[in-house]
């Protein structure tokens, strides 16, 4: 007798599971091996204390203590976080702008032009990118040169190597990155809505902030949710741009590990670091899932 | 004369806006051509002097080389991988779905600076040298959410009723597999490849932290800016920005192509 | 043909049913449970060989679902199903003597026609050299000769389908399973699509298994009509049969339209029901038990008006709500008695809302329902 019509549902149930098992296990595995033990590994060397290269002492909130009490590391976690918020600021405030008009201003026929165009500097080198705001912003680079030689400055303008370069060159990439997001929010939004609110009467202005802005808001939190972890955890932008005078938290960190050699440090810097964006997180989930309703 | 206000505003934001992104490209490239070694106008030149040099530093081009074939292999890796856990999710909707699927996307969230710091710890636990295989393990472990969820976007039902046709008709798993879902899906396969591609050629962080004496070529870059001002990275950025250029517009290329053929499918 | 359901037993209004030895589709007390809910209960079919069968049914019926358990896309919770004669429950798709077409036809859309036909040829590993001749029979059947080299987006609606029809039968399937096939075909095409896949049919001599929420589909195409309700099998009968003399409520509303007279049964006897209506005493052939609830049931162009023939019998006097012209009748709503009943009148019966209709009924025209 072949087996039981209930076995087979059965069989099949299980079948079905460890194929799918099969297929999504080596990822999960790999990811497992190779991302989750790191974090792990970075938890568990935060407890302990760096000591000739190697871990000792007892485990402990040592580490934690440390930071928090010492300015110089504190200040650093400050600037990232400040340094990041502007960035997200200023980025969203540029990229806003030429998200609408090349959905709305720009033909249908040039949008796609438009849009690879706006962010085909992206494919550029990050860390060239960033040299190449060194040229443009260096005392001896172009804006400097071009400002003396049409005589306007004597001295160079000291630009780069601060906060307001790191910034700019921030925005800079921030920038690519949000235009292509709201725009592809702004794109799929049903042109419809702004018809009915002009046959309602809405002025362009009105029609915007009452319409277009609110169903534009969850790609736009989204992007400036991105924007904010993405600086607050990049190294390189804020150590070509920046000097040395103020650092962002991951300056701070690959000090530890470069100059003092603390990777007990470093490690708790990093917990402290993804407990920032955890918080970042949960602030812009909590703002999708509210616009998802 | 609303008409004209709107398009003078229009050309206006476009005008400043291309001007800011490209500003630091225009230079790259302009003054990669330059005789002098400041970047600084007038531009005297052009001269291909630092390409030259470029082309003649064993460092760079080794590390251009390195940073290739890392890229290839960790963009195949991060494909495969996520591939089938595309696969496996969409297809067979194993137990604890959402807690696998959860892990996959995990990375996206964690900054890449940490999970080389933490690689690096666990290298030297384990006393396993720096090494370039350990940077494409990194770099394997940051594309693979990226992987993931392209392919994943791709997993439609539709394609779910080809394959329920392949096995009507006789297909073997493997079979299914091989004959149906990998050739329908080869343009979102080659898309993630391109951009997992050009994030692990692009990467700096995780390779700095994890190579050795033979480094990536970002961070052979990176070592070369710490000497100050050189024409030659702007020769060398020149040539990043239009190698991967090229490899998103064939990739691009490739899936709108594909994508306007199955939408004129799906006018039935 | 042979058709074996619960409510014809219960009603003993159908045919007498036979267990045949030469059944070709046997299901036995087949169902379907996800997680608390019964997609499918209690379902038992016969199916003689070379029928054109047609699963009808609204949305969320089960007919879907029981058309991929056929199929082995689904595995049944109990139940058994064989295919000639052979038990095929616990065989996946690819070893079942079936095909299906599907939905949105499932074509390939990376292979030319040629290559979407030859695919079950290429998945059983038949000679490279064999596959070219038996591509073209049966493009040649489904009347697409030629269309070998073409590409799967270059054809039309009509078209495709025909390639999934070639793709399906070169399998030389013992039941070719379509569901929903005309879906996405305009009305036009779809009338011309229904004749030809009856007359593939009739051509090739196989079962046809056909899922369809359009009931007029269902008349045209099927030798045998399983009407699927709430995950069961409400009745199963020719489309005659079950127009005539519908074996529920369900079927009599689903199958064209009716006027449904409710009342209690008063009296019941020797084949015969009296029912107390809103409308009077009627009395006409039935079985029922005294006390219980039922049902009378009239199709619309059995309502005779005006003086009463011989044979038929006095039901009351209506007043018409509306009447619409459509052609071959005139469809009237009238009232009699507060109950609303449909009728159709011959096309030189023209009447006006607030006419009076002395209507009457031919007691075999009259069906008893009990549910």
């Amino acid at each position: 007798m072949s087996t039981a019509t209930a076995d087979l549902e059965a069989i099949a149930t299980r079948r079905q599971a460890v194929r799918g098992l099969a297929f999504t296990g080596p990822a999960v595995l790999y990811t497992l091996a190779f991302f989750a033990t790191p974090l792990a590994v970075i938890l568990i060397a935060s407890l302990y204390a760096s000591d000739a290269g190697r871990l000792g002492g007892d485990p402990g909130f040592g580490n934690y203590a440390r930071f928090f009490a010492r300015d110089s590391l504190l200040v650093a976690l400050t600037n990232s976080v400040r340094l990041a918020a502007i960035t997200t600021v200023v980025s969203l405030a540029l990229a806003y702008p030429l998200a609408y008009v090349l959905a709305f201003r720009v033909p249908a026929r040039w949008q796609r032009l438009g849009i690879v165009l706006a962010v085909l500097p992206f494919w550029t080198s990050y860390v060239v990118r960033s040299y190449a705001w060194l040229l443009v912003l260096a005392p001896e680079g172009v804006v400097n040169g071009t400002l003396m030689a049409l005589g306007l400055i004597d001295t160079p303008l000291r630009i780069a190597y601060s906060d307001a370069a790191t910034v700019i060159g921030f925005v800079h990439f921030f920038v690519m990155l949000l235009t292509l997001t709201i725009f592809s929010s702004l794109v799929q939004i049903n042109p419809r809505y702004l018809l009915a609110a002009a046959d309602m009467g809405a002025g362009p202005w009105t029609a915007f902030f009452r319409v277009l802005l609110p169903l534009s808001l969850p790609g736009v939190v989204s992007g400036a949710f991105m924007t904010f972890v993405l600086a607050i955890g990049d190294y390189v932008t804020p150590a070509i741009l920046g000097g040395s005078k103020s650092l962002v938290l991951p300056q701070a960190m690959f000090f530890q590990i470069s100059r003092n050699g603390d990777f007990a440090m470093a490690s708790a810097m990093a917990v402290v670091l993804m407990a920032v964006m955890a918080i970042a997180y949960l602030a812009a989930a909590r703002w999708l899932r509210m616009d998802r309703v | 004369m609303r008409q004209i206000r709107g398009i003078l505003g229009t050309g206006a934001v476009l005008a400043l806006a291309y001007g800011f992104i490209y500003l630091p490209v225009a230079v790259l490239v302009l003054f990669s051509f330059h005789e002098l070694k400041a970047p600084v106008p007038p531009f005297q030149g052009p001269t291909t002097a630092w390409y030259e040099a470029l082309f003649a530093d064993p460092k760079l081009m080794d590390a251009l080389v390195r940073s290739i074939v890392i890229a290839v292999v960790s963009g195949l890796g991060s494909t495969v991988l996520g591939f089938l856990a595309a696969f496996g999710l969409a297809r067979f909707r194993p137990p604890l779905a959402g807690l696998w699927r959860f892990l996959l996307l995990m990375p996206l969230t964690v900054a890449p600076m940490c999970v080389g710091i933490g690689l690096l710890i666990l290298a030297n636990g384990l006393a396993l040298p720096k090494s370039l295989a350990l940077v494409t393990l990194g770099h394997v472990a940051v594309n693979l959410p990226l992987a993931f969820t392209i392919c994943l976007a791709q997993m439609g039902g539709h394609q779910e009723v080809l394959e329920r046709a392949a096995r009507d008709l006789g297909a073997s798993e493997f079979r299914v597999l091989t004959r149906v879902t990998v050739p329908l899906l080869w343009p979102a396969l080659f898309a993630s490849f391109c951009l997992c591609f050009t994030f692990s050629w692009d990467e700096f962080i995780i390779s700095f932290f994890l190579s050795g004496f033979d480094v990536t070529l970002p961070v052979a870059i990176w070592e070369m800016m710490r000497a100050g001002i050189n024409p030659k990275i702007n020769a060398a950025g020149t040539i990043v920005f239009i190698l991967s250029l090229g490899l998103v517009l064939v990739g691009e290329i490739i899936l709108f192509g594909r994508r306007r053929r199955h939408d004129r499918r799906v006018e039935l | 043909m042979t058709v074996v359901s619960n409510s014809d037993l219960v009603a003993g209004t159908a045919a007498v049913p036979q267990a045949s030895a030469g059944s070709h589709l046997s299901i036995r007390g087949l169902g379907k449970t996800y997680g608390g809910h019964a997609a499918l209960a209690d379902v038992e079919l016969e199916i003689g060989a070379g029928q054109y069968v047609v699963l009808l049914g609204p949305s969320g019926s089960g007919k879907t679902t029981l058309l991929s358990m056929i199929g082995g896309f689904t595995v049944p919770t109990r139940g058994r199903i064989a295919i000639g004669g052979k038990d095929v429950t616990a065989l996946p798709p690819a070893r079942r003597p079936t095909a299906t077409v599907f939905q949105d036809y499932a074509l390939f859309p990376h292979l030319t026609v040629e290559a979407n036909v030859a695919f079950p040829l290429a998945m059983r590993d038949v000679a490279r050299a064999e596959r070219p001749k038996r591509v073209a029979q049966a493009l040649d059947l489904v009347g697409l000769a030629g269309f070998g080299r073409r590409r799967i987006h270059e054809l039309s609606g009509g078209q495709r389908q025909r390639v999934a029809l070639a793709r399906a039968l070169l399998v030389e399937p013992e039941i070719l399973l379509l569901d929903e096939p005309l879906g996405a075909l305009d009305l036009h095409l779809r009338r011309q699509v229904q004749d030809e896949l009856k007359a593939l049919q009739r051509r090739t001599g196989r079962t046809f298994v056909h899922v369809t929420h359009d009931q007029e589909e269902a008349m045209v195409l099927a030798d045998l009509i399983v009407i699927v309700h709430n995950g069961r099998i409400e009745d199963a009968g020719t489309p005659q049969r079950l127009y005539q003399r519908p074996a529920t409520r369900f079927v009599a509303e689903f199958m064209g339209e009716s006027s449904l007279i409710e009342g209690r049964v008063a009296a019941a006897g020797e084949g015969r029901v009296t029912l107390e209506t809103p409308l009077g005493a009627i009395s006409l052939p039935g079985k029922a038990m005294a006390g219980a609830m039922g049902t009378i049931a009239i199709r619309p162009e059995n309502w005779l008006a005006g003086p009463r023939p011989d044979d038929a019998v006095t039901i009351g006097r209506a007043t018409v709500i509306d009447s619409v012209f459509q052609g071959a009748t005139w469809r009237v709503r009238a009232r009699c008695q507060g109950i609303e009943l449909l009728l159709r009148l011959p096309p030189d019966r023209a009447v006006s809302p607030g006419d009076s209709l002395d209507l009457s009924c031919r007691e075999r025209q009259m069906v008893f329902l009990d549910r």
